[in-house]
């Protein structure tokens, strides 16, 4: 491949580096940038080089051991094949050029075609008293695990909903933490109405089934749709209060010194914002996201997208979503595809693809986030926690009218202004914006993304090799 | 068809200079309809650097831009809120003897319109401004000057303006505009309205109204780029500029240092940021300030105003239609102004004439072509 042609992959999880395996099997080397220092992505994370705990796969991954196994030696015996780049943030996207941090320096990154893959985060939705130490994002808590081989406190609740609640809750017992409590706001009858769906993925489906039972029979309260009242503590988290189901029925509060908290995923769409990708609103998501065909392809010729990064549909579909986006691509460069038995076509991944949409959908519904939760969050409780915005500030500033967008009340308010630039405290503000007019989500906004994608140090511009000089006639004053 | 809405005053363009002239208009009794495509304040005048700075303007500049000052003392009153404005003083910055004796004999000018900064240099300077690098060898402070907070300051006079009774219509595109001879018709979509005086103060986009009456001039859009690190101990107690331009920085009661300089790119409708010049100017920024060197940059923006070729703005009457007002290619220097341009345009609509001097400001300068007077044709 000595022609114009540069292919980057940003992520190295499940879609990333299947993308990369079915270029590299049809002659292409691409570039594989990860921000993560080994590749793996979140759920099949690998603990670092050295570090000084041995787990093994079977224990890091339980059920999904053999998958992880299976991308980690793929992604090992590609690695001669491909630039590989780990520890390396892409924080900027223009036409043909990402901006990216490594070890303190700074490279641009040129491409004709971008595969990005960037997976997804924790969706947060804020009960008070979450800005206390000692509450984490199921995900970070799920991290700490993996990645440290620690808990996150001694005595933990895990709240909020969706599969990973329980996942974590597993992996927790399993590792020999204490999980006091396990409190899902949504209702086992929503579950059950989700069923027909789920069961279209049965083996995941049995998985799901077989967490609630195992923790059952390992003495792990399970509360279902419970209203989360707070999380207690003074200077760190000391317990956790919620109302059960039954109207009427009484506050509860539980003892411990960590709160797992989650609702759910979201995609982390930042660079494909930035390369001017057009976006749509998707119910299913509850999010803007940007508008793809069946191979992935953004509007912005060259630019495609793979796995949760493009909308949740968990680990399985993000690797065939990297296999069938790299057809794609390679499709478009006139590339023959790649034969072999572990190389489907594009027929075949449409197919499984679609199937776990389906169950997709039901999972979705399975685990909504709850949704009258912004009304009922008391005007103190901070909503954005980097600007330190409160949702009375929020609803005063929409009920004055002069905010009824997430741009305009982010202009107003500064909320989604700090360092997290709204990744976390988006959701919230849309929500409580969403709730506060009576439109709809997709009718408020969508809060636009600026570079850089998380915050960069200053320093790597003073190392950096040519910088350019500030042109004569844009010198302002 | 219904009959069309009237107004004394239609006002293109619901930035800075088309809020502040409606609330000064409405004020007057008048009747004003201000029409913004998007939101008002949200472009450049939301999202500028947010100097509030008489320090460095040209000669001509000076009596408008000390018009322009005395109205930011009065915000609470006019607007409701401070919009975070600070009395910081603008510390313009030498990196040579040349640059030294430049703001000194601007000093000189500015005296003569009632500032009066201190040129500070040596071991002063040093002793003064430690947390500065050593490339600065001095500066001009001017006292009266400071920053506010865009985001804050230009929907607010928006909002003050509809509290005075102009009616501010938002999301609301101006499709049509033509004048009879006698009146302006205007239309947005399917709405029709009429107007005996329209003022253009669509910004990057005023050469679009100024084209309806054959009268547009070289306008260059520009994509000024700014950026943001994380909240720092409070460290830069000035407005900061440097002679000749490049960056400028002010520090944020939050503690966030708000810095600009070049530009980034864009279409003419968006401005994006540009990493190339977001990198120099860090790299400038840590030579200036050297506390930043460790700090985390987390946004980039920019936005898109109008240039002119001589960088200053085009203030005043038409010179083709009568009852029409042109405000517009501040060039980047439009924030401190505005306010002030409010005033000096109700001045015009209500008395036909100003004190502040006009005339460099004149579109005339651009465009050759007959000159009806300000009330008839």
């Amino acid at each position: 491949m000595n022609d114009q042609r540069r292919v980057v992959i940003v992520g190295a999880g499940p879609a990333g580096v299947r993308a990369a395996e079915t270029l590299v099997a049809a002659g292409i080397k691409p570039v594989v940038l990860d921000e993560n220092a080994r590749w793996g992505g979140q759920i099949y994370r690998q603990p670092p080089v050295n570090a000084g705990f041995e787990r093994s796969k079977q224990t890091l991954y339980g059920f999904e051991a053999r998958k992880a196994d299976a991308l980690h030696a793929t992604m090992a015996a590609l690695l001669p094949h491909l630039d590989y780049r780990p520890d390396t943030l892409a924080w900027a996207c223009a036409p043909g050029r990402l901006d990216t941090l490594h070890a303190g320096r700074e490279t641009g990154v040129p491409f004709s075609h971008l595969i990005i893959a960037s997976g997804a985060t924790d969706r947060i939705l804020p009960v008070p008293g979450w800005t206390l130490p000692g509450v984490y994002t199921l995900g970070g808590a799920q991290v700490a695990l993996k990645s440290q081989g620690c808990a996150i406190g001694r005595r933990v609740v895990l709240a909020g909903t969706g599969p990973l609640l329980y996942l974590v809750a597993y992996q927790y017992v399993k590792a020999g933490a204490h999980v006091a409590a396990v409190l899902d706001t949504s209702a086992l009858s929503q579950q059950m109405a989700a069923a027909p769906k789920l069961a279209l993925q049965p083996a995941t489906f049995a998985k799901g089934l077989y967490y609630v039972g195992w923790l059952k029979t390992r003495g792990v309260r399970i509360e279902r749709n419970v209203t989360l009242v707070g999380i207690e503590g003074g200077r760190h988290v000391s317990g956790i209060t919620w109302q059960g189901a039954r109207s009427g029925a009484p506050n509860e509060t539980l003892d411990c010194d960590a709160v797992g908290l989650g609702f759910g995923l979201r995609p982390e769409t930042q660079l494909a914002d930035l390369a001017g990708c057009r976006f749509r609103f998707d119910a299913q998501n509850r999010c803007w996201l940007p508008e793809l065909d069946a191979g992935g392809r953004s509007s912005v010729p060259g630019i495609y997208l793979a796995g949760d990064g493009a909308g949740i549909a968990g680990a399985d579909a993000a690797e065939l979503a990297g296999r069938r986006t790299a057809l794609a691509l390679l499709d478009d460069l006139g590339v023959a595809h790649p034969h072999g038995q572990s190389m489907p076509d594009a027929a075949t991944l449409d197919r499984r693809l679609q199937r776990i949409a389906v169950f997709r959908a039901g999972l979705e519904a399975a685990f909504a986030p709850p949704a009258r939760a912004a009304s009922q969050w008391p005007d103190t409780m901070t909503v954005c926690r980097c600007e330190e915005v409160d949702a009375g500030t929020l609803r005063q500033c929409i009920r004055s009218g002069a905010a009824g967008e997430i741009n305009r009340l982010k202009a107003l308010t500064r909320v989604g202004m700090g360092r997290c630039q709204g990744r976390m405290c988006g959701e919230a503000a849309l929500a409580l914006l969403s709730t506060e007019t009576g439109k709809p989500l997709e009718a408020v906004g969508r809060l636009r993304s600026q570079p850089p994608v998380k915050p960069i140090p200053m320093s790597p511009a003073l190392y950096t090799e040519g910088v350019t000089e500030i042109p004569e006639d844009a010198r302002d004053e | 068809m219904n009959k069309p809405v009237h107004y004394d005053v239609a006002i293109a363009g619901g930035g800075l200079v088309g809020a502040s002239s409606a609330l000064a208009l409405a004020k007057s009794g008048l009747r004003v309809g201000l029409f913004e495509r998007r939101f008002c304040g949200a472009q450049a005048s939301g999202v500028n650097y947010g100097g509030v700075r008489c320090q460095g303007r040209p000669v001509e500049q000076m009596p408008l831009a000390m018009r322009a000052r005395r109205v930011w003392d009065r915000l609470p009153d006019l607007i409701g809120i401070d919009g975070e404005f600070v009395v910081s003083g603008h510390l313009r910055l030498a990196r040579s003897e040349a640059d030294l004796a430049a703001l000194e004999s601007w000093a000189q000018m500015a005296r003569q319109h009632g500032l009066d900064p201190q040129l500070i240099s040596g071991e002063t300077f040093r002793r003064r401004y430690p947390w500065l690098g050593a490339a600065a060898i001095g500066g001009s402070l001017c006292a009266s000057d400071g920053h506010a907070n865009p985001r804050l300051v230009s929907p607010a006079f928006a909002r003050a303006a509809r509290a005075a009774g102009a009616e501010v219509r938002e999301q609301t595109e101006l499709t049509d505009i033509r004048h009879d001879g006698t009146r302006f018709h205007l239309s947005a979509g399917d709405l029709r309205f009429t107007a005996d005086w329209l003022i253009n103060s669509a910004g990057a986009w005023a050469n679009k109204v100024a084209a309806s009456f054959g009268e547009t001039v070289p306008l260059k859009p520009i994509y000024p780029n700014m950026w943001v690190t994380e909240p720092l101990p409070l460290f830069i107690t000035h407005n900061l500029g440097v002679y000749g331009g490049g960056i400028y920085a002010r520090q944020v009661a939050r503690g966030n240092c708000v810095v600009g300089g070049g530009r980034g790119h864009g279409d003419g409708e968006y401005g994006q940021p540009s990493t190339e010049t977001t990198r120099a100017v860090m790299r400038d920024a840590c030579a200036l300030l050297p506390a930043l060197r460790d700090a985390l940059l987390i946004r980039t923006w920019s936005g898109v105003e109008g240039e002119t070729p001589d960088s200053n703005p085009i203030i005043g009457a038409s010179r083709t239609v009568p009852r029409l007002l042109h405000a517009f290619g501040f060039s980047g220097g439009g924030f401190l102004l505005a306010p002030g341009v409010g005033e000096v345009l109700a001045d015009l609509v209500v008395h036909g004439s100003t004190a502040t001097p006009l005339e460099a400001f004149s579109i005339e300068r651009f465009t050759s072509v007959p000159t009806p007077s300000l009330h008839a044709l």
